[in-house]
């Protein structure tokens, strides 16, 4: 574990050595307000909840996770560090989770530093604050899911960009099933079995659950199954390619 | 101990290292040498652990390198090619990821840190992010990351690449200190290198061992090995004074460089021709400006080794 412990601790710390904590974070923020406010209508539907700030989230992580999980492996390749991580004695799932854990915590900060939402709707009403505190834990469970598939793009290139927009696809891939415009298009073409189970499998579904404060075990074992299945990818891309 | 055997590398149908078999003992200071493309650096990442061979078989300290992965790496230190690291880290924060990923226990870790700051002069660029840093810093700071755990086994790729004429003999001097309880490999294609600091080398070409001896067998293969140059302060007697060489026994042929007005003996097999020839130019007189005794010349029996081998 100790190895996990020092890669983490490593990639973390390097988020904040360069500008793109910064910057990440800046942007969230900022993005998440714009969203929440004027899109959302936070103000005019009078409620007392934050489904008008978390409604936004997936499509926020849509762009913004690709941007945080592009450099995780793709830098390495470039800069040839892999190199130097992969001969250091680590089993490659080790590195794999280390990375992937400092990016999530790192996720994790930025939405955590979304509180004066939470706090301006304490001061303005009485919400219910067990569901937003759900809605915050899916809200990260989520940003995983997009890093996990993010994660395991990076490393099968040492092109940041190109790893940027086939996470972007991918991260859509995964949304799209959820919408309802999707799930209109799909309802007069397929069978109604058939839409609602390619929506259990994107992520939205799983998240609108959640942010409602129903935290159920199927949505649960969906995220951590989804993040394992692509960090177990990630490693075995990893070991089938290390050099390049 | 490092056990080499029929260890082939191939990228599609490249085929990078060929069946190359060898062991490295302690105490051996082993030079790899080859044109670029030799298969050097391949052959290093895969004894490292970085890439899988395709068939063949490396040990380090008794661990089979892709079997046994993480016990044969804690007995490496590797510095790879171009000495990569993470530019955004000072040279103390990625020294201490280093020797924390190392598992090297947090109460010993600033007495280690401080040793190897101490023995590659890093004191003064510690705080600065290696991206700021001289290629001549970076290249001692991925060294200090390769022994910071003080291995059996180095590997260095090129480990004086880049740096100035001082600094090369600095890190020298620090592979000399450590080579006698170490097995040290260091790929070079600076020949002067691997008789500075190889008690052994490994000629390579085309994935192939085509010489496999020490620096000094190395030379002895040169026909400069034991060779004798003049010079005479009067030109004229040059051509007189070479036929003269040429009738001795010791010599199985002489060259005239006109230019430089040197006249270089090469000896006949198993023959030292510099007391005759000393001894010739006395009973002749000749106004002798030199007369040296010339040492093998390692890059011309590399280049005869490797026949200007280049993939």
């Amino acid at each position: 574990m100790s190895g996990v412990a020092a890669v983490f601790k490593r990639e973390l710390a390097s988020y904040f050595a360069t500008p793109i904590a910064y910057v990440f974070i800046v942007i969230f923020l900022v993005l998440a307000g714009v969203f929440t406010f004027f899109y959302g209508g936070f103000y005019e539907t009078g409620q007392a909840d934050l489904s008008a700030f978390f409604y936004w989230h997936p499509w926020l992580y849509l762009f913004l996770v690709p941007a945080l999980s592009m450099r995780l492996w793709a830098e390495e390749r470039k800069s040839g560090s892999i190199e130097l991580l992969m001969t250091l004695p680590l089993e490659t799932w080790q590195a794999v989770a280390g990375k992937y854990l400092a990016a999530w915590a790192f996720t994790a900060i930025s939405v955590a530093l979304t509180f004066p939402i939470w706090i301006t709707v304490n001061y303005l009403g009485d919400p219910d604050n067990g569901v937003i505190i759900a809605a915050y834990f899916g809200s990260i469970l989520m940003a995983g899911g997009f890093l996990a598939v993010g994660a395991c793009i990076s490393a099968t290139t040492k092109n940041q960009v190109i790893a940027f927009i086939l996470s972007v696809v991918a991260c859509f891939v995964l949304l799209a099933p959820g919408l309802g415009v999707v799930q209109q298009v799909l309802g007069g073409i397929a069978p109604q079995w058939l839409v609602d189970g390619l929506a259990s499998l994107g992520f939205q579904e799983h998240f609108d659950y959640i942010s409602k404060g129903v935290i159920d075990l199927r949505d649960l074992v969906y995220f951590a199954l989804l993040i394992g299945a692509a960090l177990y990818a990630n490693t075995i891309v990893l070991e089938m390619k290390k050099a390049d | 101990m490092i056990e080499v055997q029929g260890l082939t590398k191939e990228y599609g149908r490249f085929r990078a290292v060929d069946d190359l078999s060898f062991r490295v003992a302690p105490g051996e200071v082993l030079g790899f040498l080859g044109p670029n493309g030799a298969g050097k650096t391949t052959t290093m990442r895969i004894v490292a652990g970085f890439l899988p061979a395709t068939s063949g078989r490396v040990q380090v300290a008794g661990f089979d390198v892709e079997t046994q992965a993480v016990a044969a790496k804690r007995h490496i230190g590797y510095l790879p090619e171009g000495a990569p690291s993470y530019p955004e880290m000072t040279p103390r924060s990625f020294l201490d990821f280093i020797a924390e990923a190392r598992g090297i226990a947090p109460s010993a870790r600033r007495k280690r840190l401080d040793d190897v700051i101490q023995l590659l002069h890093l004191d003064r660029v510690l705080d600065q992010s290696i991206d700021t840093l001289s290629k001549g810093y970076r290249r001692r700071v991925g060294l200090a990351q390769a022994i910071v755990h003080d291995p059996d086994v180095l590997i260095l790729d090129e480990p004086t690449d880049g740096l100035d004429p001082n600094q090369k003999h600095e890190v020298r001097e620090l592979i000399g200190r450590m080579a006698k309880s170490k097995i040290i490999v260091i790929s070079t294609h600076l020949l002067e290198e691997v008789e500075a600091v190889c008690n052994r080398a490994i000629i390579i070409a085309r994935g192939k061992i085509l010489a496999d001896d020490t620096p000094r067998g190395l030379e002895a293969r040169s026909r400069f090995y034991n060779a004798v140059s003049l010079k005479l302060a009067n030109p004229d007697l040059l051509d007189s004074a070479r036929k003269a060489i040429n009738q001795l026994p010791e010599v199985a042929a002489t060259e005239l460089d006109e230019k430089l007005g040197r006249i270089t003996a090469f000896p006949a097999p198993g023959k030292l021709p510099l007391a005759p020839i000393n001894a010739l130019a006395e009973r002749q007189q000749w106004p002798l400006a030199e007369l040296h005794l010339e040492s093998g010349r390692l890059d011309e029996v590399f280049r005869t080794i490797t026949g200007g081998a280049t993939a």
